[in-house]
């Protein structure tokens, strides 16, 4: 493979040396991600070659962007690990909806008692009293789409992308609005006269 | 079938509701600057002090750390 510069790798992929370049870019990409996505046994070579096509296409459609600050190889395998974990989400979700998921947790906001470490008595009480609070602060300062992306993310665990996909925006204007959300909702805490060490005593470390 | 919010997830929500700050970033912004910030780790130099809205995001962005984590076995591979 031949070693080349940051501008070398630009000129070369936008010239008459293009196959070439992309051939050893390519390559690059394949082994780098063989890493990346070695503890998901899930994914079989044939889609890190998918995910590497796909990718290849947005770097070059995005060569302009590329300001030189990092490596063009680190700037390439950036892409094509955003672009892998985009699809491997993607599918992960595809037959959950979002609705049936917030769903299975907006009715009973009652805690069951931790099973490893159970409460004393006190601790119950005041656990008991913090997820009143939390459960009527969600509900009075929340929109109800933040609600419910609140919920997915943070409760069930689906991925800002998979949420944000399903509510017709982007994961950074999601990530954006829970941020207004939460700024929102620790006033409301802090008004309330609730602190790191309530949520301590309370629960142990986080 | 409706679940019970579990103790472990109110703490959590309490948790990341009261560290929120007013600065972060969000998840445009760091995979903007992720590469930069690899390599700063990567040469051994202190990124999260170098950038700290960038190791804010990802100490509170799933989604990102992921793509962190995966990115940097990445390049180290490829080193």
């Amino acid at each position: 493979m031949v070693e080349r510069t940051n501008r070398g790798w630009q000129a070369d992929l936008r010239g008459p040396g293009r196959d070439d370049a992309l051939d050893d870019l390519r390559s690059l990409l394949v082994r780098g991600l063989r890493y990346a996505l070695a503890k998901y046994p899930s994914v079989t070579e044939a889609d890190i070659e998918d995910f590497v096509q796909d990718a290849l296409l947005k770097i070059l459609d995005g060569l302009d962007s590329f300001r030189g600050e990092s490596r063009f190889t680190t700037w390439a395998q950036k892409i094509a690990v955003h672009e892998a974990f985009t699809e491997l989400r993607r599918k992960r979700w595809e037959n959950v909806s979002l609705q049936d998921l917030v769903t299975q947790y907006e009715g009973d906001f009652t805690p069951t008692v931790l099973t490893d470490s159970a409460p004393s008595p006190e601790q119950e009480v005041t656990q008991q009293v913090l997820t009143d609070v939390v459960k009527r602060l969600i509900n009075e300062e929340l929109t109800e789409h933040q609600r419910q992306a609140m919920i997915a993310i943070v409760i069930a665990g689906m991925p800002v992308e998979e949420v944000a996909h399903r509510m017709g925006t982007n994961r950074n204007a999601l990530y954006k609005r829970l941020h207004d959300a939460r700024q929102r909702l620790k006033k409301r805490l802090v008004a309330e006269g609730i602190s790191s060490q309530d949520v301590l005593a309370a629960f142990g470390k986080p | 079938m409706t679940r019970t919010l579990e103790p472990d997830m109110i703490k959590r929500m309490v948790y990341m509701v009261l560290s929120t700050r007013p600065d972060e970033i969000g998840c445009g912004e760091c995979l903007e600057q992720l590469d930069r910030f690899i390599e700063m780790k990567l040469a051994g130099k202190n990124a999260a002090e170098a950038m700290p809205l960038v190791q804010d995001h990802l100490d509170r962005c799933r989604d990102c750390r992921e793509e962190f984590e995966a990115l940097l076995k990445a390049v180290r591979s490829l080193a």
